[in-house]
């Protein structure tokens, strides 16, 4: 096989994935300006040439008629998961600091059995702990609020934090902490001076993948909630039917993922400066 | 001073145990009840619904099926993934462009997409078919049929995930030495040998990683299947959590779903551990 054919192979390859993956993106994007007669009309995909758009499909994102208003929804979706984020890294970076720079034994029991028990909680399927979660958010009076969902969300998204966490400051020499501490600073004054400040890169891997997986939940935000605190995954699902207005659920999709997918642009820029190396091993 | 390290480590440490470990303890204490809509509460059964799941096996059946789309779908994703990253790894134009591309989907939340996903896969109006047609392949009864309905769901789960094996695999490629690379050129291997000789056996450790993640997140899958076939048709589709989800939220038979859950958690770890060792015995070697 000659160069010219190798590269001619590498590029279509390069192309068939990329169609693959913008093709659902594009289809919602034209099925979002479509009307019952644009979608009955068979699976079309140019404006004008194929189908009259309109702008129906959008306008019932806020409160048109024959769609679903997720302006509500959508509000709830981002205090929740911003909140549990906030939450999650804030507990999550400190119980990895100290996972990662002292020492602590109960019985048997050693850091690294520390560090697994919190990453082990991602193997947990989430129907195991619906029903007790349930049932605890009902015999505290938090269900279909969003403070229950904050507090599930955290069990969600802690672990993350603490995997991500933990591996980054393994990786930061602990030159720093000793200088500070032998400058006469306590460990807790060390970590808000010294380390916090120098931890940010960590940060906002940990912060980001907190995000993603709390903004792209949808069990345990249909499990418990019912009507009041309606997440934006829930509302979505919910058009969902054999009678779906196909135009509404692409343009709520349409908002629902575009915020997320901007942060692809982030992702990358941390894997071109090698960023990444350390905090996905 | 060093008191204060725990400072650090409880308030993450006690919120984790206080939501996760009581309702774990709590579901092994429920598992032996019969908690029902008409008898709701704790009594003691013993071990009557883990005889009832031994001949479960709409149960047994969910499980084995399972395993078979996770597996499935992480070994396309791996591949996929894996010639991804080595297109895009270096060599070609506009690569940070593709690299962002190629990322996109794992950005996107799951259900929302499979909602998407159900009108592409709409047999008379959604658009798969007709480009199906146009390629000489021919319109599929995409979610009317059990074969079908089952790539459907694989081919969902493949579209989101295998970016995320793209982007583990690429960050492993480029925190590749460049010596080894050097050394198999001035042996004079080709591009084919290098890569066995040369990367992929450096690539085993965060190879292992990314199986295992994928693997332990697709052995949830059940959102997928609620949104896209609702186990059908038939139950041709149900996947564990999905099966426990009916038995559970919908029949309510909230003792018996817990039992079905403790099985599946078990199921799922010792089988993960296994999988472990064998990933971790293949595929991570010291090669000097």
């Amino acid at each position: 096989m000659n160069r010219t054919t190798y590269l001619a192979l590498k590029y279509l390859a390069v192309l068939v994935w990329s169609a693959f993956v913008v093709l659902p993106f594009l289809w919602m994007l034209t099925t979002s300006f479509k009307t019952a007669n644009g979608v009955t009309g068979g699976a079309t995909w140019v404006p004008w040439l194929q189908y009259e758009p309109s702008m129906a499909g959008w306008k019932s994102l806020f409160g048109g008629p024959g769609g679903i208003n997720i302006v509500r929804p959508y509000i709830n979706s981002v205090v929740v998961t911003l909140s549990a984020s906030a939450l999650s890294l804030a507990l999550g970076t400190l119980a990895a600091y100290g996972l990662s720079r002292f020492t602590f034994r109960a019985g048997p029991i050693r850091n690294g059995d520390i560090t697994f028990f919190f990453i082990s909680q991602r193997i947990m399927p989430p129907i195991v702990l619906a029903i007790p979660f349930f049932l605890m958010l009902k015999t505290l009076g938090l269900l279909d609020t969003l403070p229950g969902l904050i507090l599930v969300y955290v069990a969600l998204l802690l672990p993350i934090a603490v995997w991500v966490m933990v591996d980054f400051f393994n990786s930061v020499p602990r030159g720093l902490d000793e200088m500070a501490w032998m400058d006469g600073c306590t460990p807790i004054i060390t970590f808000f001076r010294v380390i916090l400040p120098n931890a940010v890169p960590g940060l906002v891997v940990a912060g980001m993948f907190c995000i993603i997986f709390g903004w792209n939940d949808f069990f345990f935000a249909f499990t418990l909630t019912f009507t009041k605190t309606q997440l934006l995954p829930v509302s979505i699902v919910a058009l969902n039917s054999s009678v779906t207005p196909w135009w509404a659920l692409s343009a709520a999709a349409m908002v629902s993922v575009a915020p997320l997918a901007v942060l692809a642009f982030v992702v990358e820029r941390f894997l071109s400066r090698g960023g990444l190396a350390g905090a996905v091993r | 001073m060093y008191r204060q390290k725990y400072v650090f480590l409880l308030p993450g440490l006690l919120v984790l145990v206080a939501i996760i470990v009581f309702p774990l303890l709590f579901t092994i204490r429920v598992s032996f009840s019969s908690w029902d809509v008409y008898n709701p509460g704790l009594n003691w059964i013993g071990g009557e619904n883990f005889s009832r799941l031994m001949a479960d096996s709409r149960y047994w059946d969910s499980l084995g099926r399972l395993a078979l789309l996770t597996v499935g779908t992480v070994t396309l994703q791996y591949v996929l993934g894996f010639a991804l990253a080595l297109l895009v790894w270096r060599d070609i134009a506009a690569r940070r462009f593709f690299r962002v591309l190629f990322l996109v989907p794992m950005m996107t939340t799951p259900v929302v997409m499979s909602v998407i996903w159900r009108t592409i896969f709409h047999e008379s109006l959604g658009p798969l078919n007709p480009i199906l047609d146009a390629i000489g392949i021919g319109a599929q009864p995409w979610l009317s049929q059990s074969g079908h309905a089952l790539a459907a769901v694989m081919i969902v789960e493949v579209w989101q995930w295998t970016p995320f094996m793209f982007l583990m695999l690429l960050a492993g490629l480029l925190s590749l030495p460049g010596e080894p690379y050097l050394a198999a050129r001035i042996d004079g291997a080709g591009p084919i040998r290098t890569f066995f000789s040369v990367t992929f056996p450096m690539m085993g450790a965060i190879s292992t990683g990314a199986i295992l993640i994928r693997l332990i997140e697709a052995s949830k899958l059940m959102e997928t299947v609620y949104v896209l076939t609702s186990g059908g048709p038939g139950t041709s589709t149900e996947t564990t959590s999905y099966y426990i989800y009916i038995r559970g939220m919908r029949d309510f038979q909230i003792g018996y779903s817990a039992t079905l859950s403790l099985t599946y958690l078990i199921v799922m770890i010792v089988s993960l551990t296994v999988i472990a060792k064998v990933l971790t015995r293949l595929l991570v070697k010291d090669r000097t």
